[in-house]
């Protein structure tokens, strides 16, 4: 076993840092959350209100019909918790419309309109609430793709996306998130019953032990397996981890001139700040 | 003798020269007050780090009638000064710098000669490399100079240790990497132990300032430190936060250390030359 234990402390430390820095040199002093009722929104809303305090955070809340009642009352636990404002805003009536228009509509189309349904939500109180969007994609579904591309992988900046999903339960412990938001099975929540373990067919411990000997310690397919991991298995991360590229990036703009965004147009973010 | 050494670990605007100018001015006054000898920036500490494309535009030449140097050798009358920043040569050529002001002159300006182009970092796309690893004279003994990646490597603080130093004053713009279980990041531990390992080694005062502050996702960690010959840790600033750290270091302390271990008298400088003759000519190395 790999162990991916982190410091909890400098953790806390750099990541609150970090959305202090990068929320007020983009010239704001607030944020907005989308809280999911999951761990992964529950540790970037804790940390967010750790660096720019309790009034300064948004928690918005973005139900459709069949979402589980469990995820909007442990977003509720933990906004009484951090004692945050917050506003929930159902989506049902948003996506209905656009579901109607196609009886095919597949389960897979519908969850990824919902996602990028509460992104049009978030950016929208993002402008109202004068805050940036802050996000909430831990560092193994970076890896594995595992999310919709313009829906919740959509932020201004991400606090956590440096952390395996094991890590960024170890910080949840220690920043006193509910213990039932820690300990039940990670949803993406857009269709009963649903589980990301179930659905990627593999679970977060075995990935996340897999993609850090992959891609920290930079370990080739073979000497995955000496370390005891299942051939096809290790195949299939690996697959999984270059099919999803596309999702880690800006789309790739095609190069016509001497200086081109993207290529040789090359600054920070923080530029001149 | 005793020699009054501040450092700076500042937090810098990514290409503002004029307002990290200012912050320079504010931390000199400070250190003035505090009876400094010497007040040492980190790397590019006039300019901020990740420049990329910024590089052209926040270029400045050490000179007096430079409109940001003309101020920090104005203040190099009171204290002298370590400044980072962007040397653009006659022809062009920008490199890393760090230039050591004393009495309104410049001294000595060192041209950063590793280039990290890996992982994370990008500098050789950007700079030039230098070419040069020399020792000077200062009112304090003699003192090298070295940028980061220059003493990630163990040939330039050798070099500079033959060519006479009995200070090195290392300035870093380090990101923080390597978050495990332990207190410390990973970069820091390393470059805390090599600082320490120079200063025992080679039985004198190494110094390293390296700045705070975030550039997008890059956190650097700061944690100056002095090292005295004994390879003790003389002082130590806080990681993540600007600060203003003060050591006080006893020169005499270089004679009694090289009286108890005389690893410089002993260094033999003919036996390494010829042996790296041997390892060049067999084409060994690389370059």
């Amino acid at each position: 076993m790999v162990d991916l234990t982190i410091n909890t402390d400098v953790a806390r430390q750099i990541l609150t840092g970090f959305i202090r820095s990068e929320v007020t040199r983009a010239g704001f002093s607030r944020a907005v959350i989308g809280l999911s009722g999951g761990i992964d929104s529950a540790l970037s809303c804790a940390l967010a209100v750790d660096a720019l305090g309790k009034e300064n955070v948004l928690a918005v809340r973005m139900p459709y019909r069949s979402s589980s009642p469990d995820s909007l009352a442990h977003a509720e636990l933990l906004i009484k918790q951090l004692e945050i404002p917050s506003k929930t805003i159902e989506i049902t009536n948003m996506v209905e419309p656009f579901f109607a228009l196609d009886p095919n509509i597949t389960q897979l189309r519908k969850g990824n309109v919902m996602a990028r349904e509460r992104m049009i939500v978030l950016y929208d109180q993002s402008e109202v609430f004068k805050g940036l969007v802050i996000g909430t994609s831990n560092k193994t579904e970076i890896l594995l793709g595992y999310s919709t591309q313009w829906g919740d992988s959509a932020s201004a900046i991400n606090p956590i996306g440096d952390l395996y999903k094991a890590q960024v339960r170890q910080l949840s412990r220690a920043m006193h998130i509910p213990t039932v938001i820690i300990d039940k099975a990670p949803s993406a929540d857009l269709w009963d019953g649903q589980t990301d373990e179930g659905e990627l067919g593999f679970t977060y411990e075995q990935a996340d032990q897999l993609l850090y000997l992959l891609v920290d310690q930079r370990y080739s397919l073979q000497e995955c397996v000496d370390a005891g991991f299942d051939k096809q298995f290790v195949n299939q991360i690996i697959n999984r981890v270059r099919r999803t590229q596309f999702k880690r990036m800006l789309p790739p703009i095609a190069k016509l001139s001497n200086r081109t965004v993207g290529y040789d147009f090359l600054y920070l973010r923080d530029w001149g700040t | 003798m005793k020699l009054h050494l501040a450092l700076a670990q500042i937090a810098t605007k990514l290409g503002d020269v004029e307002s990290n100018l200012e912050k320079h001015i504010d931390y000199i006054k400070r250190a003035k007050s505090n009876k400094a000898d010497l007040l040492v920036f980190p790397e590019l500490s006039l300019t901020g780090y990740v420049l990329q494309d910024i590089v052209a535009s926040v270029a400045h030449r050490p000179t007096e009638d430079d409109p940001v140097f003309k101020h920090l050798l104005k203040a190099s009358h009171d204290l002298d000064l370590v400044i980072g920043f962007v040397d653009e040569d006659e022809r062009h050529r920008f490199f890393i710098a760090s230039a050591y002001l004393s009495g309104g002159k410049v001294v000595h300006v060192h041209h950063k000669v590793y280039l990290p182009t890996y992982g994370l970092f990008d500098e050789g796309r950007f700079f030039a490399w230098g070419d040069s690893i020399r020792s000077f004279d200062t009112r304090f003994g003699r003192v090298g100079l070295l940028i980061c990646e220059d003493f990630w490597h163990a040939s330039p603080p050798y070099l500079l240790w033959l060519d006479g130093a009995d200070l090195m004053i290392f300035s870093s713009a380090s990101p923080g990497r390597g978050l495990n279980d332990k207190e410390k990041l990973d970069s820091a531990r390393w470059v805390e132990r090599v600082n320490k390992a120079y200063a025992s080694m080679f039985t004198s005062f190494v110094a390293h300032c390296n700045r705070v502050g975030f550039e997008d996702g890059l956190l650097f960690w700061g944690g100056a430190t002095v090292n005295d010959p004994n390879g003790d840790l003389v002082a130590q600033g806080p990681y993540f936060e600007e600060a203003l750290t003060f050591a006080e270091l006893d020169l005499n302390q270089l004679r009694r250390t090289r009286a108890r271990l005389p690893l410089l008298r002993d260094e033999r400088t003919a036996l390494v030359q010829k042996e790296l003759d041997r390892i060049l000519a067999r084409g060994r190395s690389n370059h």
